[in-house]
């Protein structure tokens, strides 16, 4: 709309904000809007001349810096936190004249699959608002589901984009691991987590990942994408090979979820590919290691947050006191949890048999993607088992909250891009597949992935915004 | 879900506090000491995998770094640095007494 100068940035941000008053009440996904910045920079970009992307709006998840605007990474002990900086990702969508429309909400320091984990209220699935919109993007997918921002980012620890993505009927990518700088993200675990885009249609997420991906200064692990991304055209398929790891899909997974998969592989062997048996022995032990690696290296990260220098502050007589009050304050239940499971997988006694042991299944899953991917292009699977559940139903068994993520996890801990997108409804609530390639191949998982789309035809706007009943 | 659960003392688990620095009251330290006990039960799976021969992997990345030239600029300002300290003054962060 912009590039045909159908309209101007300011009008479009004007009918985005205009849909947040309306809506956003209901949804809760935004934790901060402020809607004269967003107007004053869409003004900006007017001013400057509209090209390229410049004067669309974006939301960003609240574990992204932004620059004098708060960022509490859904923490009650960042509450009121101003970044001095933007995060490498917010500052290269300013450069793009990509306009704030706000930060989203989360689970609190990325940790868990629901939103339900923050410290400032659920945010409701645009689908079934009784629902919720998976996490730990959660805010960032309804947002864009319920037509309040046209894309956002999120991050991805052990599938913290593409589970909400599948929740909210949404495009998400993991990009693989190194190719999109971390530089300002709110660290949770960082030899897992990338930021990666939330969007209506593979397209989109290719033109976003073209803004974020590349190598930064500021970030030792990111080096960058091997090749430029490219957007892709919808096509066949034929030469493909396909894997799918049945051993892994044969429990746990939701039958209409299964019924929407199969129906996948129909339209990919329709589309002229062929499908193959892979066997992923050890991604069965992904939960496991990443209920150890991921704690561990959030019990370091989370260390920071002492009360010292800011963030919140509870006084004590004495310094240690303080540590302890602040933190007891200041976190919530998941993240307690985690930073003691964290701790103890690390601590004396505990180290090689729990954190190193985690680490030699690590390599296993890696052996296991590259060995499947010797004889396959791309692996398919489910991107959740289950569609989105009710408030409350997995709060009371971290474990069964956890289990949201088996398809998801294996592929962090390989550093491997996988991407998600909506294959069909189940009693009326988004499903999705999850295409897993090599190192670098996001441009292969951008063409897969379009061809998919558009023989899915799914809709991605929720009836409830269509003003019929959900 | 595996119902297996590792047995952890009180003491274990409010050492493990101590060292995370949180300071959990009575409840919490039962209630996440359950929890723990659970998730960890879980988690031990693979402790007993026979892969000790496998290289434990850090990390996904497999380039090595390459080092920026070693040469200085600037860092925050004074002001910057103290802009969201709870306790700022002009000579740095204040915090209560170190010790009892």
């Amino acid at each position: 709309m912009l590039q045909a100068r159908d309209c101007t940035a300011v009008e479009l941000a004007s009918a985005y904000l205009e849909r947040i008053e309306l809506y956003d009440g209901d949804v809760h996904g935004y934790l901060h809007v402020d809607a004269e910045r967003t107007l004053a920079d869409a003004a900006a970009q007017d001013a400057a001349g509209t090209t390229g992307l410049s004067g669309v709006p974006i939301a960003y998840k609240d574990l992204l810096s932004t620059k004098g605007v708060p960022t509490t990474a859904g923490s009650k002990i960042l509450e009121g936190f101003m970044p001095l900086e933007d995060a490498d990702v917010v500052a290269r969508g300013k450069a793009a004249g990509l306009v704030s429309l706000g930060k989203t909400n989360l689970d609190e320091f990325a940790m868990g699959s629901s939103t339900e984990h923050s410290a400032y209220g659920p945010t409701c699935n645009p689908w079934d608002l009784t629902r919720v919109p998976g996490g730990s993007s959660g805010g960032s997918a309804a947002v864009v589901a319920a037509g309040l921002a046209p894309w956002s980012l999120g991050t991805d620890t052990g599938g913290s984009i593409r589970q909400p993505a599948a929740f909210c009927g949404l495009v998400g990518l993991m990009p693989t691991y190194g190719t999109v700088p971390r530089f300002g993200v709110v660290a949770f675990a960082c030899s897992l987590e990338q930021v990666g885009p939330i969007t209506l249609t593979v397209r989109d997420a290719a033109l976003l990942q073209q803004i974020i991906a590349g190598a930064s200064e500021r970030d030792a692990t990111c080096t960058g994408p091997r090749e430029p991304i490219v957007v892709p055209t919808a096509g066949r398929l034929d030469g493909i090979t396909f894997g799918v790891p049945w051993a892994e899909l044969e429990e746990g997974v939701e039958p209409g979820i299964r019924a929407r998969f199969d129906g996948s592989l129909q339209i990919a062997r329709d589309l002229g590919a062929e499908i193959v048996d892979v066997e992923l022995p050890y991604a069965r032990h992904g939960l496991a290691a990443y209920y150890v690696i991921a704690p561990a290296e959030a019990s370091a990260n989370l260390s920071r947050f002492d009360g010292v220098r800011y963030g919140l502050r509870v006084e004590a007589p004495d310094v240690r006191s303080m540590y302890e009050a602040t933190r007891d304050a200041g976190f919530g239940p998941e993240v307690k949890r985690r930073i003691m499971i964290g701790t103890y997988v690390l601590s004396a006694g505990y180290h090689d048999a729990y954190y190193l042991q985690a680490q030699r299944v690590r390599t296993l899953i890696r052996r296991d993607f590259d060995a499947a991917f010797s004889s396959v292009d791309a692996i398919l699977s489910p991107t959740a088992p289950t569609t989105a559940f009710e408030f409350g139903a997995r709060l009371d068994d971290p474990l069964a909250m956890y289990a949201n993520d088996i398809f998801t996890l294996p592929v962090n801990l390989a550093g491997v891009p996988a991407l998600s997108l909506p294959n069909g409804l189940v009693e009326g609530l988004p499903s999705s597949l999850q295409i897993i390639g090599p190192s670098h191949s996001e441009n292969l998982l951008f063409r897969l992935g379009a061809a998919f789309e558009e023989a899915h035809g799914f809709d991605p706007v929720p009836p409830l915004l269509r003003g019929g009943s959900s | 879900m595996n119902v297996r659960r590792i047995e952890l003392t009180t003491d274990e688990v409010r050492h493990v506090a101590a060292l995370a620095r949180l300071g959990l009251d009575d409840a919490e330290i039962e209630r996440l000491g359950f929890e723990l006990q659970g998730i960890l039960g879980h988690v031990a799976t693979i402790s007993t995998l026979p892969i000790a021969d496998v290289p434990p992997t850090a990390h996904a990345l497999d380039v090595s770094v390459e080092l920026r030239p070693d040469v200085a600029r600037a860092g925050l300002t004074r002001e910057q640095a103290l802009a969201n300290a709870p306790d700022p003054t002009p000579d740095g962060f204040r915090v209560p007494p170190i010790g009892s």
